[in-house]
């Protein structure tokens, strides 16, 4: 692939197909059973890979860096930072 | 029409950037580049030039304004000198970098500390390695014309760089000289509109400045230094038809009295009117003078080419590496001629203004012919320095 003059990018949207959840060193793990539904870590992720599904948070790891302000700002801490091991 | 006028070079610079149709200029005062902006000021204030004027707060800013308005795609210019070029330095990578053809006139001037208005060519050298085409030039109509050849370099599809044109600060800036004033509409005519493969525009969103990891960064380097040889070519052709055009061209080189030169003075920027005027003086044969005008692209080919018959080469030049104990275009020649039985010497000169007279030259000149001789000489001298005060 030739690279763009400049490495101008050239197609809108294109840093979706560049994963950076390589990045991470702990990763977040939700307990669901004491999750209360409140938002706030769909709120403050500031990658915006946390989703709401059927009621449940998910984190997108193709994207999380896991800097972990999701697991800080639960209220009842329903999240955890556990070293990623591969 | 042409026509012919008497002016500062300062003042030929900006007919040139008029005649440009520049769109956007930015700049901070600095001596003694000020008359150039100044007189463009005018001329849009006037309404002989439709630019944006914008007044910025540094030199740093001047440079990052055109890179911003130069990603639109808008012809763009300023100028500086010496600690404005320096504070520049990191923005000039950008430009260069994003690949955007902007025009900048240095008007040379030495470097602080101990502070130091005047004439010499170390602020410009120093940003050799910055991707920046430069273009030393030798008079106010020199200058004029290699504004606008610049902007057709600069522009050029094969090449995309930003082009810094040099002209001795003071020397050039502020001697009075008759200079043409080409025609509006040939300079039209030379210089088509500014097309860019990228622009920032709402309706094609693009991305200019991304990162560039270790997997991509040394690619982008190398389409650099790919742009810049093509640059060599684009400008020895811009040159000609630029003489087709106007009636006057420069070379990428400029040989003086060479075809039986055995000693050879190399320079750039305008100290080759002096040593134009010495080698007169001299009536000799066997001196020539060689100027370069391109120093980045380096014109290798065209200097081996025109040394082909030298047999000792004396670098008249006003900058030095400090801890090389040399000047940097010396450096360069003897890389350029490695492995030729050409000697290469040395001649630090002018250095914060110091003038550079005949006499300078012609020692320059006799060192070389002793080194002709086969007598041992200093491989670097520095001409007119007060011994007895270092």
């Amino acid at each position: 692939m030739k690279v763009n003059i400049a490495a101008c990018i050239t197609e809108p949207g294109s840093s979706e197909r560049n994963k950076t959840g390589g990045w991470r060193v702990f990763k977040p793990v939700v307990h669901q059973e004491r999750c209360i539904d409140c938002g706030s870590c769909w709120i403050f992720c500031p990658e915006a890979c946390i989703s709401r599904k059927e009621g449940r948070y998910e984190v997108d790891l193709d994207f999380c860096k896991g800097c972990g302000i999701c697991a800080n700002e639960c209220p009842t801490e329903a999240i955890e930072m556990v070293l990623e091991e591969k | 029409m042409p026509h012919r006028d008497v002016m500062h070079g300062s003042r030929a610079v900006a007919e040139a950037v008029r005649l440009c149709d520049v769109k956007v200029v930015a700049a901070y005062p600095i001596t003694p580049q000020t008359h150039i902006v100044e007189d463009i000021a005018e001329m849009v204030a006037n309404g002989e030039l439709d630019a944006e004027y914008i007044m910025v707060e540094s030199e740093h800013s001047a440079m990052s304004a055109c890179i911003g308005a130069s990603a639109t795609g808008a012809r763009s210019f300023t100028a500086t000198a010496s600690q404005g070029l320096a504070l520049m330095h990191e923005v000039l990578w950008i430009a260069s970098g994003l690949r955007l053809p902007i025009v900048m006139v240095n008007a040379n001037r030495a470097l602080s500390a101990p502070i130091n208005i005047w004439n010499d060519q170390s602020d410009s050298i120093a940003e050799r390695d910055s991707g920046w085409i430069q273009i030393y030039v030798e008079t106010a109509q020199e200058a004029l014309d290699s504004v606008i050849q610049a902007y057709r370099i600069a522009e050029d599809a094969e090449v995309l760089l930003p082009a810094m044109v040099c002209m001795d600060g003071f020397v050039l800036t502020h001697t009075v000289e008759p200079v043409e004033v080409p025609d509006r509409e040939q300079v039209r005519e030379y210089l088509p509109e500014l097309r860019m493969p990228h622009t920032l525009d709402p309706e094609n969103p693009v991305t200019m400045g991304s990162l560039g990891d270790p997997n991509y960064y040394m690619e982008c380097r190398k389409q650099q230094e790919l742009a810049m040889e093509r640059a060599l070519e684009v400008a020895r052709r811009a040159d000609e038809e630029f003489r087709r055009v106007f009636g006057r061209g420069y070379g990428v080189v400029e040989e003086y009295n060479m075809e039986d030169a055995e000693v050879v003075l190399v320079t750039m920027g305008s100290v080759a009117g002096t040593i134009k005027d010495t080698i007169d003086m001299l009536g000799d044969e066997s001196v020539g003078l060689l100027r370069l005008r391109l120093f980045r692209p380096f014109p290798k080919e065209a200097v081996r080419r025109a040394l082909a018959n030298a047999k000792v080469v004396n670098v008249i030049e006003k900058d030095v590496s400090i801890g090389m104990g040399e000047g940097a275009l010396m450096t360069e020649l003897k890389s350029v001629l490695y492995g030729s039985d050409i000697k290469v010497l040395g001649t630090v000169a002018g250095l914060g203004g110091r003038d550079i007279t005949t006499e300078h030259i012609r020692q320059a000149v006799e060192r070389a012919q002793r080194a002709l001789r086969g007598e041992r000489v200093d491989e670097v001298a520095w001409a007119g320095l007060k011994e007895e005060a270092v």
